[in-house]
């Protein structure tokens, strides 16, 4: 049983840390944009 | 489009949660493997969707190609229904190995040239790329899920993490690392021909899919048949599970692209704006 929770949980891992990715990029952007618009 | 996506957020939550109930709890036990079958629900959709992701990549690959021309544009055109044709033709005249079934031969390739279509209605030449590298990008989170946990169902099924020499194992790994390095070129070449390279090395990149697929077939492997167009055979209510579980990856790698596909669309808009501004900046004088 232990390799089941850890397989289902090394997907959700893998997933839910590539929406960080995501998250942090889309701030990034965010921040570059209020730039050019303070410009 | 804006009032779909939160629509689509709670789909797929409402649906990757009953399949988690349906993997974990509802479907049967394993007479042989016990529990950690189920370890199947994740590690088969998870390869559906990254194979399908790389198909994508490899259309929108082509499609930037050959969009730049109209001639081009229209041969290709005519080129991939030809294909599709052959394709579900020789699937019931050519003799296929033991195990495929030449109706899972020809659904694949009328879906292929449907998806072509489809990204060319919906893409212009320009976004075709960001497709192409998007679909590579979530097409990777996927394989990765797949390289992590077929390790993990293989040490207490077959009592090895790895079987080394395995063609299934040994080219799905090939598979990950060529489209790692599509995803390392795109985000470090500096060249005003990147999109073009990348394109190529698509292209080549998406010819090791059919080898993972087919593999199993021409190659002894320890890898099982595939469940599904293969000589595989598994309990209805198992495969009812698997098919619940890959409706709702599939939906979960589609709101994922999605989200990815604005960001990369935004992410180009800054960058022209901060090249406009670049440009528009007064020079000092020397």
């Amino acid at each position: 049983m232990n390799f089941l929770y850890t397989a289902y949980a090394a997907t959700w891992i893998i997933h839910i840390s590539y929406l960080g990715i995501l998250v942090r990029r889309y701030k990034r952007l965010q921040t570059e944009i209020e730039d050019l618009k303070k410009k | 489009m804006k009032r779909a996506f939160p629509i689509l957020a709670i789909l797929t939550a409402a649906l990757l949660s009953y399949a988690v109930y349906e993997g974990l709890i509802a479907a049967p036990t394993d007479k042989l493997q016990g529990d950690v079958y189920r370890i199947i629900y994740y590690h088969v959709p998870s390869a559906w969707t990254a194979f399908l992701l790389f198909v994508i990549n490899f259309l929108a690959s082509i499609q930037y190609l050959v969009r730049a021309k109209t001639r081009t544009d229209r041969l290709a055109n005519s080129v991939v229904i030809a294909i599709g044709v052959a394709v579900c033709v020789s699937a019931y005249l050519v003799p296929l190995p033991r195990g495929i079934r030449p109706s899972a031969i020809a659904t694949t390739g009328i879906a292929c040239v449907g998806l072509y279509f489809l990204i060319r209605r919906f893409f212009s030449r320009e976004n075709v790329d960001a497709v192409a590298l998007v679909a590579a990008e979530v097409g990777v989170v996927f394989c990765t899920v797949v390289l992590v946990t077929g390790p993990l169902w293989a040490r207490p099924v077959w009592g090895i993490w790895w079987a080394p020499g395995d063609i299934r194992l040994t080219s799905t790994l090939v598979l990950w690392l060529i489209y790692v390095s599509y995803l390392i070129l795109r985000r470090f070449s500096s060249s005003g021909q990147t999109a073009v390279l990348a394109a190529a090395l698509a292209i080549f990149g998406a010819l090791d899919v059919p080898l993972v697929y087919f593999s199993i077939w021409f190659f002894r492997t320890q890898h099982p048949q595939p469940v599904i167009g293969g000589g595989g055979e598994m309990d209805p209510r198992m495969l009812h599970v698997l098919l619940i579980n890959w409706l709702a990856f599939l939906c979960f790698g589609a709101l994922t692209c999605w989200s990815r596909y604005r960001l990369e669309i935004l992410r180009r808009e800054v960058e022209e704006t901060q090249a406009l501004e670049a440009l528009l900046e007064p020079r000092s004088p020397r």
